[in-house]
């Protein structure tokens, strides 16, 4: 079964149809991209499913349940969890703490527990600290876990992102341009770390990217948006090949 | 399992220095007081300065933690302090013991500043930045009115309340005044002292370290930090806006009633704008988010003032006035912070000082 499924997602703001009957269907441990030239809606797309806007019609089905129309924060404890296409981290906290952050729904204990300092407290942070870490190794952050995220440079900032996103232990993973402000090297490295969280997480990732290099690298389908509208879909090879993407790509 | 990873502590290192730093003041002044080296005016200025630091840090917490200007804090205040000088005043024959009477009078007065902050909280709290500050500066000053035009008395047939004036309360005249309009309380008991307010000051600085250093605070924080991010890992924005206003509101009220038990006599005129407004400047000037720079703040900037009274007399306001222009320049320019900076070892680890 799939684990996403869009159906004729739409959305009109006032008479501009923003994204216009998208339907796509995300197997289980996929790497999908979504692609398509700027203003296309392909953030539209994401700022949908999880929840930021409300879609005009159609519906988003997640591992079976309906998730349409819900909030971002119930969307994200259903399972979607997202990154952003201009960095957004917790700047004034340490990079542990932007993880441990990624842990609120997972692990809790009540305010007065934390003023207290019951013995809670103790066992969580310890359990939080102790799954953070584990999660930054697996980005290379460890030896940073209390440097100020603001401090990072620009790719681990990208890197501690997905970390956080992550550690809300989704089922469905949305980068948006995780590879955008990268050099090749840094690319190269983020599509084996992206190949490597969705065989250690056993991950689904949706992502959007401008770099081709990348999507043709990791994602096995791709959609492209063209105005809103679904131009093509189906093996990357195929779609990169199709005339029509390529002349919404470099013009006629 | 990795080296760099320590065992949860209680406190941060931050919070440890602070501990100490208070404790340390503490027993200073309680050995100058004990051999008669403090001013009369000084031993008087104790209770007050221990008040302000609790209104700076609880005040912090909304403003530096949060991130959102307040200017309620005087209004929250306000409601602690008439609250507690009430329940002190209703409850003398019934609780005489004052080691009983007044910790329940604390808690009285706080949460029913609590429950007036989350209360307020729940409209105001959608609104962001300066319409923020208007509104709560607005309901500060509602709250501070209407207990400036509360009359209520008692007498043989119950309580009388009106908002009008004394006689229109129809009391019998034998009847006791509780709260005589703009002349507010009068005759409450003389329960706050230095080692009580200390001993309060020091758990309102624990209740905000183990706050912030909490999965409450990282949430409150990470909301501060960026909104929509902390939305989209599940943080509840409202309900941690509202924790932390409440928490802000009840420590308030706490001081309130501290205040309200320094003095026999409590009007409501006392709890206006400009005190909100003063406490704002504490935890501007001792750093936003600095829960130390917030007590440190409020007890120097209480004293200048009164110790420049003493030396020039009626010129100390506008010493006063240079001092805080001098220190805003201070910690708000960029090329003296930077010089500042080397100086001083910068916190690169974003532990809340």
């Amino acid at each position: 079964m799939a684990i996403l499924e869009v159906k004729n997602l739409s959305i009109s703001f006032g008479g501009l149809r923003a994204v216009d009957e998208f339907n796509v269907k995300i197997e289980k441990g996929q790497l999908y991209g979504l692609i398509g030239p700027n203003g296309a809606g392909k953030t539209t797309v994401f700022n949908l499913l999880t929840g930021v806007y409300k879609p005009t019609s159609g519906a988003v089905i997640l591992d079976g349940e309906n998730i349409t129309g819900k909030s971002t924060i119930e969307i994200n404890k259903c399972g979607i969890a997202r990154t952003f296409q201009n960095i957004r981290l917790f700047k004034n906290l340490s990079v542990l703490d932007n993880v441990k952050a990624g842990f609120h729904n997972l692990n809790k204990y009540s305010t007065l527990e934390g003023i207290l300092r019951l013995p809670k407290y103790f066992k969580t942070e310890k359990k939080m600290d102790e799954k953070a870490m584990e999660l930054l190794k697996v980005f290379g952050l460890e030896d940073e876990a209390s440097t100020l995220a603001d401090n990072l440079p620009y790719g681990k900032q990208r890197k501690l992102e997905i970390a956080r996103a992550l550690a809300t232990n989704p089922k469905l993973l949305l980068l948006d341009e995780p590879a955008a402000g990268m050099n090749p090297s840094e690319t190269q490295e983020l599509m084996d770390t992206i190949r490597f969280v969705r065989d250690e997480f056993d991950m689904t990732v949706l992502l959007i990217e401008h770099d081709m290099k990348l999507v043709s690298g990791i994602c096995e389908e791709v959609s492209v948006l063209n105005f809103g509208q679904e131009l093509a879909q189906g093996k990357t090879s195929d779609v990169l090949n199709n005339p029509e993407v390529i002349k919404a790509y470099l013009g006629d | 399992m990795n080296k760099s990873l320590k065992t949860v502590k209680p406190y941060t290192k931050q919070s440890l220095i602070t501990y100490v730093m208070l404790i340390a003041v503490f027993v200073v002044t309680l050995i100058l007081r004990g051999s008669g080296n403090m001013s009369y005016m000084m031993q008087d200025l104790l209770v007050p300065l221990c008040v302000y630091a609790i209104l700076a840090v609880s005040l912090n917490l909304t403003v530096g933690i949060l991130g959102e200007l307040s200017l309620g804090q005087a209004g929250f205040m306000c409601i602690g302090a008439y609250s507690g000088a009430l329940f002190s005043n209703l409850m003398e024959e019934a609780i005489p013991e004052a080691a009983i009477r007044y910790p329940i009078a604390l808690v009285f007065g706080g949460v029913l500043a609590a429950i007036f902050g989350i209360l307020i909280g729940i409209p105001v709290l959608r609104l962001k930045g300066d319409y923020l500050a208007i509104v709560t500066l607005a309901f500060g000053e509602i709250i501070k009115n209407i207990c400036a035009s509360v009359y209520l008395g008692r007498d043989a047939e119950g309580f009388h309340v009106s908002i009008k004036s004394v006689s229109d309360m129809n009391m019998a005249s034998d009847g006791e005044m509780l709260i005589n309009g703009a002349l507010g309380i009068n005759g409450t008991p003389k329960d706050s002292s230095y080692e009580i307010a200390f001993i309060i000051l020091l758990l309102t600085v624990v209740i905000a370290y183990n706050f912030v250093n909490s999965r409450t605070g990282r949430a409150v924080m990470s909301i501060r930090d960026n909104r929509i991010a902390a939305e989209s890992i599940g943080i509840n924005i409202t309900k941690y806006k509202l924790i932390t206003f409440g928490l802000t509101a009840f420590l308030a009220g706490v001081a309130g009633v501290i205040y309200s038990h320094n003095f026999s006599t409590l009007q409501a005129v006392k709890f206006d704008y400009n005190m909100s407004i003063l406490v704002l400047v504490f935890v501007v000037l001792g750093g936003i988010g600095s829960i130390r720079g917030s007590v440190i703040a409020a007890v120097v900037l209480t004293l200048i003032p009164e110790l420049l009274r003493e030396t020039i007399g009626n010129y100390r306001m506008l010493f006063y006035a240079i001092i805080l222009i001098g220190m805003m320049l201070i910690t708000s320019n960029k090329n003296i912070k930077d010089k500042l900076s080397g100086i001083f070892k910068k916190n690169k680890k974003g532990e809340v000082q």
